[in-house]
Parts: structure tokens; sequence; C-alpha cells
């Protein structure tokens, strides 16, 4: 099967070690991996801060960069959200502006086809035990879009419960926001810090030494709450457990 | 209510002092998180929940688009079945309305069961303003208008008090308002509850006026429904001589079966509870059996401009519940006064923008008071999707563009004070859709990395205040495929 690597703006720039996880692993699984380098950011800042109009030309340069392949699987919840979930809302949006089908149109061949990384593992692939070794104490953070938006569900849990040597720490409060949000964090931070203090402090209380999700952008607030606290606990995507073997295993 | 929620500054400064308040925190943190496991017990005693929500959704919706003939009918059938309908635009008018409704019976007093439309419309201060005093009756209600205090939740209005700070409030202020309470009353809820219930009780024997909202009209009978848990709503409903109720226009449903939806999903949504201890329903008047009179003021004040705007009406679907506030991180962090409104939580961030505009700083602050977690429409009863209408309310704050006010169509400009973040937003448009110059900004930023701090001076505080900033790697992702690749991955649109 080839399928269509979309990394996200984000994890491309500050996070290639996801990148490369994702490759490494559905690579060992047997698909075939392209990474169309034209692609760039799937328009979610934009929508989510009120400029939809704006996110209107890089839903539609992500549609002429991905549309031909067989699947497109991303390792972020919140972007696989917002081309399943919002593009077709974008489309119908224009419509009722009375700008006609064009954009929903231009979306559609995408949305289907849009996987994030563990539903792509585990409806499309059908494996939960990806042959994975990490031996880790870990607890898993279900991160909002991945959990309200796509409904991941038990999904990652199930491929974590698989991996040798990892130990699940179950998270208290685990259901609730991290306190991320995109440019919330920057709009109202001090209610963003709070909720990351209380993320963090629920993490800490499980034991782990690792805390994973399946996001970066939540990952990257909640480490750096890790850190700014001093906790010794680190943010690790996924991806980077699932790919990591005891042959080649991840640090 | 003596406080108010004129001038308030933008959610974020207003939100800041509650963040800070470990008491306060602690309050909200234990009464939202107690209801909030309560009310997901509740909702799962229910097989049909999901259709429940459905058919909620669907009356509601149904009503709206229909509204001008529901209420039609509405005044129809309360006015056959003998009471007076008034109609009010605004919060002035129906003050006006009220007042002088009071004052045609000859009372200075009235007693009021908790409604949130007077609350809306400043009753209270409105009726003071006259010379006629209004004494609230619901607990939390009565907590917070004897501590000159705002409420600060939808149905728990004094959540952020706790029984030591009650205590003192009854301690100290009852003897101002009627029967003071008893010498040496302690925190324990009984004692508490049964100061409230002597003091109360004086102005329920006493009053001739009693002044309501309702949680719904049905538009087919002409029947007003009060759903409460208390018993106080009972005896303001009986007991007076005359009845004003002052209800938001979206209130209405077409029929009486129609409640057999609202009066399973609402207090499974609001206090846990598989039904609520008092429904009150009443329709006009009846000989020899409660009110002589009764009032009716139909409340728009923003209501139709709401309506209007196809993706912000679903708020008027609204049962007022609270789920979404008692479910809302932000919420239980920023209390409920942060939001400037007697509507708070995600509810009211979608709300007050929309009945007020989004011309004052509070208003146009709101839409973005979340972080679009979602756990507000998961599970709201009637299906609302907040984050969908805050969203389209930042693009109004942004873009501005086309709204009704006042009835009429006007053309929102922009909102200042977004000037920078648009720039930033069109160039990063502009970035994304040229990958080449997406490319040359990570190189950049790698080759430089040694140089990036973990924290950010000027604005860049606002994230780094309290987080580090995650190190920048030694390539971007794109780099080392296309060297791992040797650049077989240029395939899709050129940059
Ligand atoms: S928006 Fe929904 S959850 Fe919130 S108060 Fe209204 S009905 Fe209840």
């Amino acid at each position: 099967m080839r399928v269509a690597l979309f990394l996200t703006c984000v994890n491309d720039t500050l996070y290639p070690d996801t990148g490369r996880a994702v490759v490494k692993l559905l690579t060992r699984l047997g698909a075939e991996v392209d990474f169309p380098v034209a692609q760039t950011c799937c328009g979610q800042a934009h929508y989510n801060t009120g400029y939809r109009h704006q996110a209107e030309p890089l839903a539609r340069h992500f549609s002429d960069v991905f549309r031909d392949y067989e699947a497109i699987v991303t390792p972020s919840g919140s972007c696989g959200a917002m081309v399943r979930e919002l593009y077709p809302r974008m489309g119908e949006r224009a419509r009722a502006e009375g700008r006609g089908d064009g954009l929903a149109a231009a979306l559609a061949p995408v949305v289907p086809k849009t996987y994030e990384l563990t539903e792509f593992l585990v409806d499309v692939l059908g494996v939960t035990d990806v042959g994975a070794y990490y031996p880790h104490r870990v607890t898993y953070h279900p991160t909002c879009h991945g959990l309200r938006g796509l409904g991941l569900g038990e999904r990652p849990l199930r491929l974590l419960r698989a991996v040798r040597g990892l130990e699940l720490a179950e998270l208290p409060g685990a259901e609730e926001c991290c306190g991320f949000g995109g440019t919330f964090a920057l709009k109202n931070p001090d209610v963003s810090a709070a909720m990351g203090t209380d993320k963090v402090r629920n993490a800490e209380s499980t034991g782990a030494e690792v805390l994973c999700a399946a996001d970066n952008s939540c990952l990257m607030h909640i480490g750096g709450t890790m850190t700014r606290l001093r906790t010794g606990m680190r943010p690790v995507h996924i991806a980077e457990i699932l790919a990591s073997t005891e042959e080649e295993p991840a640090v | 209510m003596s406080g108010t929620f004129v001038g308030m500054p933008a959610f974020p400064e207003a939100a800041r002092d509650a963040v800070h308040d470990t008491t306060l925190r602690g309050n909200l943190r234990h009464a939202t998180h107690t209801i909030r496991a309560k009310r997901a017990s509740a909702v799962a005693e229910l097989s049909d929940w999901a259709e429940l929500r459905e058919a909620g959704k669907r009356i509601k919706d149904h009503t709206l688009r229909h509204l001008d003939r529901y209420l039609e009918q509405l005044e129809e059938s309360v006015t056959a079945a003998g009471g007076t309908v008034h109609w009010a635009t605004d919060a002035d008018e129906a003050n006006r309305i009220v007042a002088g409704l009071v004052k045609a019976t000859g009372e200075s007093e009235v007693v009021k069961v908790k409604s949130m439309a007077t609350q809306e419309i400043g009753l209270n201060e409105a009726l003071e303003a006259e010379g006629i005093r209004a004494y609230e009756t619901d607990l939390a209600e009565l907590i917070v208008q004897l501590g000159k205090d705002r409420p600060s939740h939808i149905l728990v209005p004094a959540i952020h008090r706790n029984r030591g700070e009650i205590r003192e409030i009854f301690a100290r202020e009852m003897s101002e308002w009627g029967r003071p309470a008893p010498e040496g009353l302690t925190d324990t809820p009984a004692e508490l509850a049964e100061a409230a219930r002597r003091h109360l009780r004086e102005k329920f024997l006493r009053a001739k006026v009693g002044v309501s909202g309702a949680n719904f009209m049905v538009a087919e009978t002409g029947t007003l429904v009060v759903v409460e848990s208390e018993g106080n709503g009972r005896m303001c409903l009986t007991l007076p001589e005359t009845l004003i109720s002052v209800v938001g226009i979206e209130k209405v449903v077409p029929a009486w079966r129609d409640l057999e939806v609202f009066l399973q999903t609402l207090p499974r949504s609001s206090t846990a509870e598989r039904m609520n201890p008092y429904t009150s329903t009443w329709t006009g008047t009846t000989d020899e059996d409660g009110p002589r009179t009764f009032h009716l003021v139909l409340l728009d004040n923003g209501r139709t401009d709401t309506l209007a705007d196809e993706v912000g009406r679903q708020a008027l679907r609204c049962i007022r519940c609270s789920a979404c506030l008692n479910v809302c991180p932000v919420y239980e962090r920023a209390g409920g006064h942060a939001y400037g409104s007697v509507y708070p939580g995600p509810i009211g961030a979608i709300l007050s923008p929309q009945l007020r505009g989004t011309g004052s700083e509070i208003d146009a602050s709101l839409p973005y008071a979340s972080s679009l977690c979602g756990a507000c429409y998961d599970v709201c009863p009637v299906a609302i999707d907040i984050p969908e209408v805050l969203v389209h309310l930042r693009e109004r704050v942004v873009e501005g563009g086309r709204v009704t006010r006042a009835g009429n169509k006007v053309v929102l400009q922009p909102a200042k004070g977004h000037a920078a973040e648009r720039a930033a937003m069109r160039a990063a448009r502009w970035a994304f859709t040229h990958p080449g110059v997406l490319r040359t900004g990570q190189r950049l930023a790698s080759r430089t990395r040694r140089l990036h701090p973990r924290s950010l001076p000027g604005p860049g505080r606002a994230w780094s205040g309290t987080r580090d900033l995650p190190p920048v790697p030694a390539e971007p992702f794109r780099d080392w495929w296309q060297r791992m690749r040797g650049g077989d991955g240029e395939k899709g649109a050129a940059g």
C-alpha cells in the first residue's frame, strides 16, 4: 500500500524524530511510505483563530499535494481532525456564502482517506501488536481532537498495551484538556498554564518516566511545562514508542 | 444583585486573579468535579441518551425555524387561559413593563424564582431604582444577593463560595433584609439551609407579587414550566396574587409532548437527578387556585439578531442546564465572573457576544476563552457545537462581516488590536502556499539553533513565562528525507 505521510508543519520543523519514527514503523509493517515534499500546513491554526478565508488556500494546497495517494497518514490528532471534520465544513461555509461548490469539490478527495496514525494502524493495517519494544513506565494522554474529534477511543491504548517491556500507568483526569489549544496558549496564558500544570502533576502522580500522546503540539506545551517544573518526566510521541524495537531501541 | 458587569476587562485579565486564587480554585474544582462525575453516571443510565439528545436538538431547531408562528400561537393560548402577554424588544423595555406592572398592584416588594432572563436584563436593579425591592428565594441566589456579589454559575450561582463564607454572609447580612440568622450559626449544611428557610418563609407568606422566568413555554396549551429543586419556586408561583414571568422567546416549544424529552435531559444534565424534585406548570390563571393575575413578558434582547446568524443560532437551543460549565477546564480555573455576564462558561462565551455584540473588550475576548477541547459539545443535551460557534465568532472578531443588530443588517469592521496577528496569519499563509519559503525558514532556524533561547522576551513571554520552548532540531524532517531518498519525494504541487 502506498501511503503519503502528512507530517504537519510543526513536526517537520520541530519534531523530525517523530517523522523518522513514522517512516520506520510503517515501512516495517510493509507500507510504502512517501513524503510529498510540497506539503506544508493543513491550515488548522488559521481556521481555529478565525482566519477561515486564509485557511482555504492552504486546504486547497493540501488537497493538490495529497489527492492521488491511496491513504494519507498523519501523526497528529488535531491535524487529522482538521482535514476530516473541518475541511467539509469549510466547503459548506463557502457554499453558504454563495461561492459555489468549488471548495467542497476540491477538498472532498482527501477527506475520507486521511487517517491519524493509530487509526491507520488499527483500522487499515489491522494491527495492534506492531512488534515494538520500549522498556519504560509510560502514561498516555488522549489529546482532545483525537479523543473527541476523531474518536480514537481505545486504539492508542491497545497499541501501547501490545508493546513489549512497556508498563502502562493510567493517567488521572486523562480526558481533560492539557491547556494547549493552539493560540489559546498565547491568548489566555494564565488559564492555559494552570491547565498544563494540573496535567503535569497528574502525570507525575503515576510514577511514569514518560508521558505519551499522539500529538506533538500538546506535547510541546506539556513538555515545556515539565521542564519548567523540573519533573524529570519526558514527553514522547506515540510513534517513537511504536517504532522502537529491541534491535533499534528509542532512547 | 448589586454587582455589575459593565466595563469588564477582557477575559484573560479577568481570569488571572481567579487562576491565582487558591480558595476559589479549590471551591470550583471540588464542585465541578463532583457534579461532572454524577452527571456522567446519570446520563449513562439511559440507553437512549443519544436519541434524546438528537430529539431535543430537532425540536429546538424546528421551533426556532418557525419561531414567529409558535410565539403567536403561544400568545393566543396564554391569552385564552386568562393571562396577558407583553412583548419586550430589549432589557429596558422589559424592565419598564415589569416595574409598571408591579406598581399597578400598589406593592413595593416582590419574591423571585431563580431566573436567568431577569438577571440578564438586570431586573432587580431596575426595580430598586423604582423603589421596589426584589427578594431572591433560591438558596444560591440568596447567598449572592446577601453577599452583594455576582452569580458565577447558571445553576449554582454561589458555586464560588464555600460553607464558611456562606455562614459569614448569612450572619452578617440577613438582618439587613429581614429575619436575622440565628445566634451561633455554624457552617453545617443543615443549619445554613434552616436559616435560609426561616428567612425566606416570611417573605413567601407576605409577598403579593411573584416574578419568575420559565424553562419552557408550550405554544399549544399556553403552559409555562419551571423546573427546580428547592420548592421556593413552587411557593413564588402559587402564593402571590400576581405572577409576572419574564421569558426569552427561544424558550417556547410547540407541544406538551415535547416536554417528555427535556424533562428527561434537563435534570440529568444539570443536577444529575433522574427527575428534579419540583416541576411547576401553570396555564394562565385558575379560579380559587394560585395567582389571580398572570403576565407573561416575552423577551427578545438580541435573540432575533442571533437567530439571523446561520452558525450562531444554535446557541438558542440552550436549555441552561450548565453541564458545559461543569465540564469546562477553562471555567473551572477562570471562574464564572471572568466571563463578564450572567451566562458564564462555554455557553456564555458564545451567547454573550451574540446577544450583546462583539463591541466591548470582554465580548470580543470571549470567543477566545476556550482551548476548543470539545468537552462542552460532548455533554450538551441539545448538541450545541460550542467549538464551532466559538471559531465562527472569532472570525467575526478578526474579519468583521455581515451581522444583524437590532433587526438591521450591518457590516462589522474587523476588531482593533488584531493587526499584528492578521499580518502574521497572512505571512504564514503565504509561506505555506510556497513550500520553498517554508524550507528556507526551517533551514535558517536550524542553522541558528544554538542561538535560540528556551524562553522569550516581550510578547513571547505569554508562552515562555511558564513553559520552556522546544529546542530546534539540527535539520527539519524534509531535509533528512531528501538526503535519504535522494529527492525522489518531489511530487505533488510545486513549491
Ligand atoms: S449549552 Fe448545552 S450544556 Fe451548556 S447550558 Fe446550554 S444546554 Fe446545557
